[in-house]
């Protein structure tokens, strides 16, 4: 009941933010806060309980919806959807608090769709029916194209549309392939069913489980993005607004890989671990492309976005390396590129606030006068370049030590794209911040607001980099696909 | 007393400045970031002395678990043994000078707090790297250190050359590192921990002497070790790292950062002498270093370029030892190096400040009586480089390292030669920089002195300079062996293969000879006959050598050619990324069939009646086509 009631707080918020909207901006703001910190504070006290528990679902919740299809209102929660879903509350309630001042214009509308979505990813990470979790997926579509589109920079509207055409597209082949899941379990059990734990082990044929993996996997590499299905993520990150590119890079491209993990390696083992040289090779594609894009950006929000390509194929990379020590990798890499990246976002929302560019060639200096977010954005881009200490070097360290167990040259691959981001990462310091100042900005370094949410996630990129235990432990007892 | 404590202070007094450099007054910066280092030093002493004291093997601390994942573990575990002792004691209390020195040279700039917070990050890290009981807390404070030194060097960020030297610092040394980390994947594979005492153990019993994976591994540390410590070929970003102000080049060059590599193969020796391939070619990589950074520091004009390569060149001799399995004489000349090299970068920072931020050697001239203080520090100290005999500490750890080059079981006579040829090199380009800065005619006016808190730690580094040598002593004068036996617990004694007094004579014979005559070739060059040797130094083949030396070679531009550009110029056309023009490219095809079928549309009744008979004719013809033949 309690998973019932996360997705409904933040669907109650929505359109109480909306309609709250009209009348007060501050009123709509509160709202979505107040929703997202209460959840926040569920999702605590669950994990709390649940440290030293070693059962492997901690709710499930049931209720019958279209019977007679098999189709049912079925959530459920272990590790990885609790971890999962404390990213989403806490960079949900960032997300809210960094566009206190950004947005002016339809504010309860913004909220409204800021909290759509984030309901949608929750109903992502918790259904356990394969329907229900394509209409979230789905669910998470529709407001992020507005966020982009009415919110968004300059270029807004064509990267809306791109970003709605690539995911719909991969949307599309997912729900073909959930729908051949559904008839051949029917043909081999006589069952028409949705759910998850039902499906998990259908008889099919090599051939057909093939291409029902596939199916599912291109929709989820589409929203990691892997190489070659990257090209949305730029533009969509760059245009949207700052909440929005902390959602999409922090929140849905987390879709993407837990869908990897929870639905393409349990429900087709064999198929996936007969592709898995390809997958592990689009990931390290990902990362030396990624890599070398990003340091080619002139656009800091442009830049950040292609790092996050990079990152997220030491994701696909750990996937399919089919051990334990990765896979908890990936999960950690999942939480810190979130943490990290959002925050590198924030700061250069900021930075836009500031001096309403967000071209790297008419910054420099900067230091000078922001020495706060000079030093915040020290600490990101060094979680991004992978220094031990910090979030991402554990993810990334443990992403690469169990991948050298299953291949030798992507390992190697992968750790070359270490110096790659160290090249990225270093350039975005140069160009904003270091370097000799030609304009007389005039602006004020980080405010009370600002300095609130950046500390938070310092405080968390640190905890995750020197004790990250807690999160290991509780990614432990997940139903991995290890060979 | 913890000894976690030791890295522990200088973090912690960095955290404070970095948190309240609004609140802190100069004064309170100063005290707190030179006293954390004093604190982690007196720390070091009293632990060090409880440990000579209670004759253990080592102390283990375990401060907190770390990770732990499927099988990997891993935990913040401090240790003191032999080895670490000494790299603790040099860099906490070369550190701490360095400290004291930085207080009086930084003392005009604005960001002072920020500059001492660096420093004791740097120290803190550096003592992180050489106390860790397993590689990947050493790789924590391998890459702090590498983030330090980026921190450091690009100091004054708004010149963009210093932005590149710290940029190219962090990035060249980071090539080294992806080497280690991939040799941490395959140690863990091989033995299961990175716990360093359980892989020592570990490895015995894993590989046999020549293993082809052993090779592999001790290469790829090595290739770690050759980033950090400015080896061939990873050597280029030592003398650009050069931008940062002084205080940091010394602590860079003599009490942290370099000496990590020496640090990491000393502490996996046992690695190193199962692949006796690997060993081999970390003294080839030694004595080449040593010579081609010789050449280099000849023809610098820039004082403190002369010194960096010094450096290199002396790391050089580290790696020769290294490589010949002697490794406590590497170690040995890893301390004599801290003092007498961060003795010459500080007294030449005292010099360039007196000077109004003068480097140019020959825009110097004619110190001697100016700078009083300063010139016989930095004779001691350019007289322990060049290893004068008998009377500096440069001279005992470095003859040792000469002899055993040959004589010991890794040794050759290639190396022995070339180790005497780096003898020769030493003196010249130490005494022709001493030379330059102190005799002739004064060409800049000396404008303030160096105050009392930068001339007191050059004393007592020339102090130190001095005596440090008698720890350890040749066979054939007076044989001393404190040293060596103190590491014995951690370092294997080396095995030497000639045992012979006589050839030991004659080795440390011709190497004083060498070191002298270096000298007497620089007095020559600089003071007696500068014309003659100007004359000489004009001719065009020459002069296209001393270029080709003084641009260390042309390794920047053969990097810059084989991999930078390559890297620059393919991301660069790529900016707009290929892979989407096939999308854009697909929505413009879908665009023109668009306009296409639309065209049809023209509202043309003739155009509809031919289209509907052409189609009614082809699918007559299709049909006729199927049913009759």
């Amino acid at each position: 009941m309690i998973l019932l009631v996360l997705i409904l707080v933040l669907f109650g918020a929505a359109l109480l933010s909306w309609v709250a909207g009209v009348k007060s901006h501050a009123a709509s703001r509160w709202i979505a806060l107040c929703s997202l910190l209460v959840n926040l504070g569920i999702i605590t006290g669950i994990w709390l309980e649940h440290t030293h528990s070693n059962s492997r679902w901690w709710y499930q919740f049931r209720m019958d919806w279209v019977p007679h299809f098999g189709i049912s209102l079925h959530l459920a929660m272990d590790g990885l959807s609790m971890l999962m879903l404390a990213l989403t509350f806490f960079l949900g309630a960032l997300a809210v608090l960094i566009s206190w001042k950004e947005i002016q214009n339809r504010v309860g509308f913004f909220h409204f769709n800021l909290l759509f979505v984030l309901c949608g990813i929750t109903g992502v990470f918790l259904t356990m029916d394969l329907f229900l979790f394509y209409f979230f997926w789905e669910m998470m579509l529709i407001p992020m194209y507005f966020l982009i589109g009415i919110w968004g920079h300059e270029h807004r509207e064509y990267a809306a549309n791109k970003f709605f055409l690539f995911t719909q597209a991969g949307g599309l082949l997912m729900l073909l392939a959930i729908l051949g899941l559904y008839f051949v379990h029917k043909a081999n059990t006589n069952v028409y069913t949705f759910n998850y734990f039902e499906l998990l082990n259908t008889p099919m044929t090599p051939f057909m489980e093939r291409w029902l993996m596939l199916g599912f996997l291109i929709a989820f590499l589409v929203k990691l993005p892997a190489v070659p299905f990257h090209t949305w993520l730029p533009d969509a990150h760059t245009e949207a607004p700052t909440a929005g590119s902390v959602v999409l890079a922090g929140l849905l491209l987390k879709t993407g890989a837990y869908g990897i993990l929870r639905f393409v390696l349990p429900l087709f083992p064999i198929a996936a671990a007969d592709i898995a040289p390809v997958a592990m090779l689009l990931g390290v594609a990902g990362i030396l492309y990624g890599g070398m894009l990003a340091y080619a950006q002139t656009d800091l929000k442009r830049l950040i976005a292609y790092t996050s390509v990079s990152h997220m194929g030491f994701v696909l990379l750990g996937a399919f390396a089919f051990n334990e020590i990765a896979y908890q990798g990936v999960v950690m890499q999942m939480i810190t590129h979130g943490i990290s990246t959002g925050a590198l976002f924030i700061i250069a929302g900021a930075l836009y606030e500031r001096i309403h560019t967000r071209n790297l060639r008419q910054m420099g200096g900067l230091w000078l006068r922001l020495p706060m977010m000079g030093s915040a954005a020290m600490i990101f881009v060094m979680a991004s370049l992978g220094l031990p200490g910090l979030g991402n070097f554990v993810a990334e360290f443990l992403v690469l030590l169990g991948s050298w167990q299953a291949s030798h040259v992507f390992t190697i691959l992968a750790t070359i794209g270490l110096v790659v981001a160290t090249a990225y990462s270093l350039r975005i310091m140069q160009k904003v911040f270091f370097g000799p100042c030609d304009r007389q900005y005039a602006m004020p370094d980080l405010n009370g607001r600002e300095l609130v949410i950046i500390i938070a996630l310092v405080i968390v990129i640190c905890w995750l980099g020197f004790h990250p235990q807690p999160v290991l432990n509780t990614s432990q007892n997940i139903d991995y696909v290890i060979r | 007393m913890f000894p976690a404590l030791i890295p522990l202070i200088p973090f912690i007094s960095a955290l404070l400045l970095m948190a309240g450099w609004k609140r802190f007054s100069r004064i309170g910066v100063t005290v707190t970031g030179c006293g954390s280092i004093g604190l982690a030093a007196v720390i070091a002493i009293i632990i060090a002395m409880q440990f000579s004291a209670n004759g253990e093997q080592a102390i283990v601390q375990h401060a907190g678990n770390w990770l732990e994942a499927g099988g990997f573990k891993t935990g913040f575990d401090f240790r003191m043994d032999a080895l670490s002792v000494v790299f603790v004691l040099v860099i906490t209390i070369v550190g701490f000078l360095i400290h004291v020195y930085a207080s009086g040279y930084m003392h005009d700039e604005p960001d002072y707090a920020r500059f001492f917070a660096c420093m004791n990050l740097f120290v803190g890290a550096m003592l992180t790297l050489v106390m860790a009981d397993n590689l990947l807390l050493l790789y924590l404070g391998w890459e702090g250190v590498g983030l330090c030194s980026y921190l450091l060097i690009g100091f004054w960020y708004k010149d963009p050359a210093n932005g590149y030297a710290a940029r190219k610092a962090f990035i060249v040394t980071r090539v080294g590192d992806t080497a280690m980390a991939i040799a941490l994947f395959m140690l863990f594979q091989y033995t299961g921990t990175l716990s360093i005492p359980g892989i020592l153990e570990n490895s015995t019993h894993v590989w046999s002497v020549n293993d082809g994976m052993i090779t592999v591994i001790a290469l790829l540390l090595l290739g770690g070790a050759v980033g950090k410590s400015a080896q061939l070929p990873l050597q280029i970003w030592l003398p650009d790292a050069m931008a940062g102000p002084t205080p940091v080049s010394a602590l860079i060059h003599a009490a942290t950062m370099v000496t990590a590599g020496v640090y990491l193969i000393a502490r996996t020796h046992t690695l190193f002498e199962l692949a006796p391939a690997a060993q081999t070619i970390t003294a080839v990589i030694g004595a080449v270093t040593l010579i081609l950074a010789g050449f280099s520091a000849l023809v610098q004009t820039d004082i403190k370029r002369v010194l960096a390569y010094s450096t290199v060149s002396q790391i050089g001799y580290m790696f020769l030892a290294l490589g010949c399995g002697a490794w406590s004489a590497a170690v040995f000349h890893f301390v004599t190096h801290a003092f007498f090299k961060a003795l010459l970068f500080m007294a030449a920072g005292a010099i360039i400040v007196a000077l109004h931020h003068e480097q140019d050697m020959f825009k110097m001239g004619g110190l001697k009586n100016r700078l009083r203080g300063v010139y016989w520090v930095f004779l001691i100290g350019c007289a322990s480089l060049a290893a004068i005999p008998f009377v500096t500490a440069g001279f005992y750890s470095k003859d040792q390292i000469i002899w055993l080059s040959w004589s010991a079981a890794g040794g050759h006579v290639g190396l022995w030669l070339a180790a005497l040829l780096g003898a020769l090199l030493t003196g010249m380009y130490t005494f022709r920089m001493f030379f330059l800065v102190f005799y002739g005619e004064e060409k800049t006016k000396v404008h303030h002195q160096p105050g009392n808190s930068m001339m007191i730690p050059l004393y007592i580094l020339a102090v130190l300079s001095t005596v440090a040598g008698f720890i350890e002593l040749p066979h054939t004068m007076g044989h001393v062996t404190l040293f060596s036996n103190w590491l014995q617990p951690v370092l294997p004694a080396v095995s030497v293969l000639h045992e012979s007094l006589a050839m030991e004579w004659t080795s440390q014979a011709l190497s004083a000879l060498l070191a002298l005559s270096g000298i007497g070739l620089a007095y020559a060059w600089v003071v007696k006959h500068p014309k003659g040797m100007s004359d000489f130094l004009e001719m065009p083949a020459i002069m296209w050598l001393r270029g080709y030396w003084s641009r260390g070679w042309d390794f920047d531009e053969l990097y810059n050619v084989l991999l930078v550009r390559p890297f620059v110029y393919l991301s660069r056309i790529n900016r707009r990324d290929l892979i989407d023009t096939l999308y854009t490219g697909l929505g413009a095809f879908m665009e023109w069939c668009h306009n296409v079928l639309a065209r049809t549309q023209s509202g043309l009744l003739r155009w509809y009646i031919l289209s509907v008979v052409l189609g009614a004719v082809a699918i007559l013809s299709v049909l006729i086509w199927r049913i009759y033949l």
